[in-house]
Parts: C-alpha cells; structure tokens; sequence
C-alpha cells in the first residue's frame, strides 16, 4: 500500500492558480476530468435524439411512400447550404481550438465569433424554411392542412421569428455603444460581437429568400425540374378531414392511380390490410393524405430540437468569445474552449444526418 | 511515525467542520460541497419519502373495505399516480445515489469533492424545480390520474395536469443525469494515487454501474417525455392512434428507461449492503470481483429487458421469448451477489446492530422479491400475473423491501460519519425490526391475493379479497410508525447524539479515516490508501477511543496482525 510519510502527513495548501479549482490536484487533472465529462455529456445527446431516429426509422419502414414524396417539400438547396455553412463552422470552431491551445487568444476570439455568425445564418435559412412550409400549411400531422398556395411578399411568419432577433440586434447595438461610452472596452467588444452574431441570423434570412427566389425562377424556366412536382402536389392534396364521403373517397382513389407511382401504390395496399390498428383512420381514406403530416412532426422534431441546441450552442460559444476578449485561454488551460468545440461538432454532426434523412430521401 | 497531537488533530471531531465552518442559509444554498449537498439531498428525498409514504397509507387505508372507505374513484386514480411518481422519481431514484453516495463517495476516493461542484448543485435545484412541478400537478387542482408510466393513448386524453408532470419527470431526469455524470467521472479521473479499481470499496462500483445507467437510459426518457407533451400540445401523430400514432410505440421508449431505471434503484442499494454485511462481520467481503463485475453485468444486462414489461402489450412472440430468456439471466448476476454476501457472514464475527439488521433484512426481502420477478418473467405465468397485486408486490419487495431497507441501513452505517454522534441502537433495532415486521404484512398478502386475481389500480374490489387487503393495511400502518421511529431515532442522534469518533465501526474504507463529521476538505491530511476490506490495516486507539489506521498508531500499542494483508 501507498503510505504517506507519517512524520509529514499534514496537508500543505498547495495550488494557488485562479483557473484551477481547489478540488484538482493539477491542471492536467482538470483538463482531464472536463474532457471526460463533456464526452458523456455527448453521449447522452445522442442517445436524446435517439428516440427521435427510431420514430424516423419505424414511420420511414411502415410508411417508405410518405417519405419519399414528402421529402419533395424540402427545399434541397437550402438544407445543402446550410450544411455547408455549419460544415464551415465546424472548420473555424477547430482552428479556434487550436489558437487557445497556442494561447492566442486574440485569433480564438476571431475564430469563435466566425463560428457564432455561421450559426446565426443557419438559423436564419431555417426560419426561412420554417416559416415557407407554415405559409403552405404543412403543419405537424394533425394540424396538416396543405395548400398549393405561394404568399407574395415576405411571409408574416418570418416576420414573427424574426422580432425577437431584431429585438437583440438593437439591444447588442444600444449596450456596446453604451458600454463603449462607458469606456468599458471588454463588454463594448463583446456585445459588438453578439450583435455581429445576431446580424448573421438576417445574413441567413436574406439568402434563404435570395436562394428560394433563384430556384424558383430555374424552376419556371427548366421544366425537368418541374417534371414530378406538380403530381406530387396533387397527390398530397388534402381533402378535408372530416370528409367521409365515399364515392368522393373512390374519386381520388383513382386519380392516385393515374398519377402515383405503382410501387407507392402497392405500399398504400399493403396498408390497408397490415396496419389494422389504423383501421378506422385509414378505412375510409388513401392513408398518404392523412398521414403525410407526420413526415413533418418527425421533421419538425427532429429539426426543432437541433435548432434549440444550435442556440445552445451560441451561448455557450458566447461565453468562450467572452473569455477570449478577457485573454483568460494559456497553453495550460484552455479546456472549455474544447469542450465547447466537442459539444458544436456534435451539433454539427447530428445536422450532417438529418440532411441526408429528411432532405435526400431517394 | 506520528505524534499523539497529529493523530489529534485529524481524528479527534473538529471543532470547526462542514457542517459549521460557513454560516447563514446562503452558505447552505450555494454551497459546492458536496456534502452539504449531500444534507440537503437527503432532507429532500426523505421529505418526498414521507409525503409519498402518507399517499400510500391514504390508499390502503381506503382499501379496508372492499367498496372503497372513502375516496372518490377519481381520487383514488390521482392517489396512487402521485404516490408512484413521486416515490420513484422524487425518492428512490435519488435517494441512495444523490443523498448517500453525494455524502461519502469523494471521501471514499480520498478526493476534495466531486468533479464537477457547480453541476452537482444544479442536480440538486433540478430536483427541487423538477418535484416542484410533481407538485403542482396536485396543487393546480386537476391532479394526475395516468399512473407513474403515462401510458399513451390515455396520457394524452386526460384531462389532468399530464404537462406539468412530464415536464416534472424530464427535469428529474436531468438532475439525474447531473449526478450520474458527475460519478462516473469522479471515480475515473479523482482517485488517491494508488487506489485501483479493485481497492476501490463495492459501493463505488455499483454508484459507477448505476452512474452507466443512469447517463445511457435517462435521455431517451427526456424524448419520451418531450414527445409526449408535444403529442399533448401539437398532436404530432407519433404516439397518438387517432393521428396513426402508435401508442405501444410510447411503452417500448418509456420502458427503454424505465426498466434500467429499476437498476438505478436496486444497485446503489446492494453497494449499501455489501459494505454494511463486510464491515459488521469484521471480514474480508467475498468474492469482491465477482460483486464488482455482477453491478456492471446487471447494469448492461438490464438495458436488454425493457420488453418484458410490455409482454401482453402485443408484441411478437419471438421477441416476448428473447425479452423472457434475457430476464432470467439477469437473475445470474444477481445471486451472485445474494451468495457473496451470505459468504461473507459465514463464520465473521456479526455485530447485530441498526445497520446491519437492516443488511440482513435487505437480504431476505430482496431474495424474495427477486425470485417472485423470475415468476412474472416467465411468460405464460406472466399473462395470469399481469396486472394484478402480484407484481405490485414485486417490485414494492425490490423497491421498498430492498432499496429503503438499504437507504436506511446505509443511514445508520453513515450517520455517524455525517454528524459524529451516535444513535440509540436500541431504538434503532426496533425501527428495523417494525419496518420489516410491516413491510412483510404489508405486501406478503398482497403476493395471495394477486395470484388469485386481484387486479391492481383498482379502487373498489371483490369482497372475497378484503381480509388480504386489510392485514396489508394494518401492515402499511406498523411500516409507516417504523419509518418514523427510524428517522426520529436518526434526527435524536443528529442532535442529542453521543459524541462518537472518526471510526467506531472499524470500517476500512477511506471515508472513516477523517474525523466525524469531516473537515470542509474532508481530509486534512494526505489519506492513507488502505484495502477497504481489510479491517486489520485499523486498530483501536485508547486514547481517541476509536479505531485508526495502522500506520499512524502508537507502534507501541499496535497488535500484531492476525491475518496477513494480501495484496
């Protein structure tokens, strides 16, 4: 057994360094306690989409046809953009790591406040998208209620997402020019940045709605494009729900026919008869019209709870961007800004799946 | 070696401790230590505890009569809703790990405090907000009436306060996932130099295998839970059936949680108990691996198993078969704990006091309740249980029979070590000896009963079935009067107490060679690392009156060991 000197037992103090808490023998035992928290920590957010990847797994082998036709209303462009942009993010959240490991805290700051703006735009192209399919009434499954119709102008949903970052745009303004007036240099600095931040989000919104108006411009000049749209417009036309008139119900059985694909067809058969538990939902109803919508709960879940992790993660880079103004990050110590990094790769990662899921169904 | 004043100065009971060294509640509300946290857990827990156990006797003593003594259907749904949601989420699923393990897991690692302090407060204000909204379920006068599962499709029919209490169990859960997150890395990165995993004591190992659960199951309950208020709120179609959910859908996630969940229950329990059986034998526990590794085969095991509470729930019967098989083995694991304990009382010298009566009892009913979950795993004696008293019987055997049994002899084991002061044996005995008489009248009729068909969640009920449910009435009475004169016994000592030493059980692990109550840091001096099953490595100091580690007695007054130490 390891005996400590008898004669020498009594605990000096020891450290007295502000960035190492008094419960850590070392600095190395810190970094190392954090790193593996924030491991299991990751651990635990993948395990908290994990309910939501097996909802998707279960509708996407019962319903293969909601899926495939649904995923047409995600707008393809939009979501590659912005995969690109959080990929990006990605990019400069690594390179500000690396910085805080040099102890540059000048270049960390930089490369985080790059990484908040990325975010920020992210959000924006998603409140464009978002507010897009609530204008066409695609809706979570029960509130389902689609509509072939293009608002003009900007949608009153943007407009509503987008109060409450407009709201803290000129908050950040008013408090960096306040603090500036102040002379408090730091906080000036900071809330310059938050405000550079939140401009992203309007960055995000513009090109979202550049990016629509371009695509829908090449979709009215190239008909390829258009080629499949319209039938599965049609298709997923929604009757209302509480329709049971079944000759109207045979009707559009047969207009399914003329334009659905056969194999889509098969899965609606197959259905019928497999899924009883759905019976009397389904009994007097082609089960795609109605059950369509829940492609756009999983979606919205799915989507949803990344976007909240996404604010998550620009408070969280928010605070590291602060403690670089405050050139807190040494070679010895810059574990947070690690940690902060893991946690936007997951973030960043967890996006890279739901891409291809929700948006290249095929 | 080591003068009389040093032994002084770190065995003695400190005039100034944790308890005493800051003063005012804020000191209290903000503290980052982690035993004041500890306190405050355990304050908390217990209160659920006792609020939850008064839910329990308003219902058995409804239950006298076989048309219902006085509460209105409603009522009574609400009743035993409450009653299960605050028990589990509230009490049980903290209460060993939160409040026990918070107290003495840093000092068994010879650590300061917990890896993460600020985290482990917000575990504890978690818990409060996420009971508080337990709590105002009740109080927002709708109640909740969907039992402690909040099965789909009628969670999202009720009109009951469901939002407010899910919202409840998902903060729980994080509280949860705080603590567990905050243990699993504690005992890998804070360990005193030297300290291996296998000298690390058994309750450390099971908090660790617990710690497992409760980071990999919780968060699919957090979704669960999110998705169903958002199956209230939006009616999303997930587990909805009239928008093509699919209810059944809901139980495989609820009991993806849930079943380890029982697991975050039980383990920490038998870490109590293997401490408490090893250190009141005086003998070197048996089998330490095998105890250690059955804490993770069980926590592993236990994520493969969630289906069998599901087996009339419609799934195929190939998989009921699958689920059926992986249940029984879980049983392997856990005898092998039964009969490593057994193996250690056999020739130890016993010392039948509070704790270890309750270590003994602990062993007996969970024997029994662990056996009678073999009956309900098998599946065509399962269609005939399902349901009814018998499996309420069950899991209250495993839950209140093994888990508080445990939680109270881990007290009584500990208490000591928190205050410094003894309690009256005495009256400690006949607590454990009321609480086990009661908890046996209690549920045994109750295994009778629901193997002759008494459904369970029933208000009212065929009046064939009224003397079962009266003696276990009468029982819930003597085990709700044992519960309170244990912690009146336990809150005399905290305050009326005899003084009492650093170590006057002679326990070797590393929380019992600091003083009583602790220093703030816990120790004031470098721990000295001992095997904590070797109770040689302590010997008695006439002068402190208690027990001390060998390297620093009087090596004039040190016996000779009787065994060697192996190593």
């Amino acid at each position: 057994m390891a005996v400590a000197d008898p004669d020498n037992i009594l605990e000096e103090h020891h450290h007295h360094d502000p960035f190492i808490a008094h419960h850590f023998e070392s600095a190395e035992q810190q970094f190392d306690s954090g790193k593996l928290g924030i491991w299991i920590f990751l651990v635990t957010e993948i395990l908290f989409f994990s309910g939501l990847f097996v909802a998707y797994t279960l509708w996407r082998l019962h319903h293969p046809e909601i899926f495939q036709q649904a995923h047409h209303f995600l707008d393809k462009n939009l979501g590659a953009l912005n995969t690109i942009v959080l990929l990006f993010s990605s990019l400069t959240m690594a390179l500000g790591v690396h910085a805080a490991q040099n102890g540059d805290n000048k270049k960390c700051g930089m490369y985080t406040l790059i990484t908040m703006v990325c975010a920020a735009v992210f959000l924006g192209v998603k409140a464009v998208e978002y507010s897009h399919k609530w204008d066409m009434g695609i809706l979570v499954r029960s509130a389902f209620n689609f509509t072939d119709h293009h608002a003009e102008g900007i949608s009153p949903y943007l407009i509503g997402l987008s109060a409450i970052p407009a709201l803290l745009l000129v908050g950040f303004i008013g408090a960096s020019l306040f603090s500036k007036v102040t002379d408090k240099d730091l906080l000036s600095k900071f809330f310059g940045g938050l405000a550079i931040t939140v401009g992203g989000y309007f960055l995000g919104v513009f090109i979202g709605l550049g990016f629509m108006a371009l695509t829908a411009k090449a979709d009215a000049h190239a008909d390829a494009g258009l080629s499949h749209s319209p039938l599965v417009l049609q298709a997923l036309t929604v009757d209302d729900e509480k329709d049971d008139d079944h000759a109207h119900e045979e009707g559009h059985d047969d207009h399914g026919d003329d334009h659905a694909a056969g194999e889509d067809h098969a899965h609606g058969d197959h259905d019928e008869h497999g899924h009883g538990a759905h019976a009397h939902d389904k009994s007097n109803k082609d089960p795609m019209h109605r059950d369509v919508g829940i492609f756009f709960s999983i979606y919205y879940c799915m989507t949803g709870l990344h976007a909240i992790h996404i604010i998550a993660g620009i408070i969280a880079l928010a605070w590291v961007f602060w403690r670089c103004l405050a050139l807190h990050w040494r070679p010895d110590y810059f574990g947070p800004v690690d940690y902060v990094g893991l946690y936007w790769h997951l973030v960043d990662l967890i996006w890279i799946y739901l891409f291809p899921l929700l948006y290249l169904i095929d | 070696m080591a003068t009389a004043d040093i032994r002084k100065k770190i065995f003695e009971t400190p005039s100034v401790n944790y308890l005493n060294h800051q003063k005012g509640w804020k000191s209290w509300a903000f503290t980052l230590d982690h035993k004041r946290i500890g306190i405050m857990y355990l304050i908390g827990v217990t209160s659920a505890l006792l609020l939850a156990g008064v839910f329990a006797l308003v219902l058995r003593s409804h239950l006298w009569s076989y048309q219902g003594a006085f509460l209105s259907d409603d009522m009574y749904n609400q009743m035993f809703t409450l009653h299960g949601a605050i028990m589990v989420f509230s009490f049980i699923i903290p209460s060993v790990p939160a409040a026990l393990g918070n107290m003495v897991l840093p000092i068994m690692l010879g650590a300061k405090d917990v890896a993460f302090p600020r985290m482990n407060l917000a575990s504890f204000y978690l818990w409060i907000i996420g009971t508080a909204c337990l709590f105002a379920a009740i109080l927002s006068g709708r109640g909740l009436d969907t039992g402690w599962t909040f099965y789909t499709p009628y969670s999202i029919d009720t009109s009951t306060a469901v939002i407010f209490a899910t919202f409840g169990a998902f903060v729980l859960g994080f509280s949860s996932i705080f603590t567990g997150l905050n243990f699993l890395v504690t005992i890998n990165t804070m360990r005193v130099p030297g300290q291996t995993w296998f000298k690390l004591p058994l309750f450390l190992w099971s908090l660790y295998a617990t710690s497992i659960i409760q980071v990999l199951a919780t968060p699919v309950l957090g979704i669960t839970l999110l998705l169903l208020i958002a199956e209230r709120t939006m009616h999303i179609g997930i587990f909805d059936p009239t928008y093509g959910g699919d209810p059944v859908l809901f139980q495989h996630f609820f009991w993806f949680y849930s079943h380890p969940a029982v697991y975050i229950m039980i383990l920490p329990a038998m870490g109590v108990i293997s401490e408490l059986i090893s250190v009141y034998s005086q003998k070197r526990i048996f089998g330490y691996s095998f105890i250690a590794f059955s804490s993770v085969a069980i926590a592993l095991l236990g994520f493969l198993v969630w289906g069998h509470h599901m087996f009339t729930s419609g799934q195929s019967p190939m998989v009921t078969l699958i689920f059926s098989a992986i249940t029984f083995t879980v049983a392997i694991p856990s005898a092998v704990k039964v009969f490593n304990w057994l193996a250690t009382l056999y020739k130890g010298s016993i010392l039948l006091n509070t704790p270890m009566c309750y270590a003994l009892s602990f062993i007996f009913l969970f024997g029994i309740g662990g056996l009678t979950g073999l009956f309900l795993g098998t599946l065509s004696v399962d269609i005939h249980l399902h349901d009814t008293y018998f499996v309420v019987a069950h899991f209250h055997f495993v839950m209140v029979g093994g888990t508080l049994t445990a939680f109270l002899g881990g007290l009584f084991h500990w208490w000591p070590k928190m205050f410094g002061r003894m309690y009256n044996d005495l009256m400690g005995r006949i607590g454990c000896f009321l609480v086990f008489a009661g908890f046996n009248l209690t549920f045994f009729p109750q295994f009778v009963m629901g193997s002759r068909g008494m459904p369970r969640r029933y208000a009212s009920y065929d009046p064939e079935f009224q003397i079962f449910h009266q003696w276990s009435t009468v029982g819930a009475m003597i085990l709700g009067i044992g519960i309170v004169v244990s912690f009146g016994v336990l809150m005399h000592a905290a305050f009326r107490g005899k003084r009492c030493g650093s170590n006057p059980f002679r326990a070797a692990s590393l929380e019992w060679q600091t003083s009583s109550p602790p220093d703030f840091h816990n120790f004031i001096h470098k721990p000295i690392l001992t095997d904590p099953y070797d109770f040689e490595s302590q010997v008695y100091d006439d002068e402190l009156d208690t027990y001390i580690p060998r390297e620093l007695a009087d090596p004039a007054k040190v016996p000779p060991r009787k065994e060697p130490a192996h190593h």
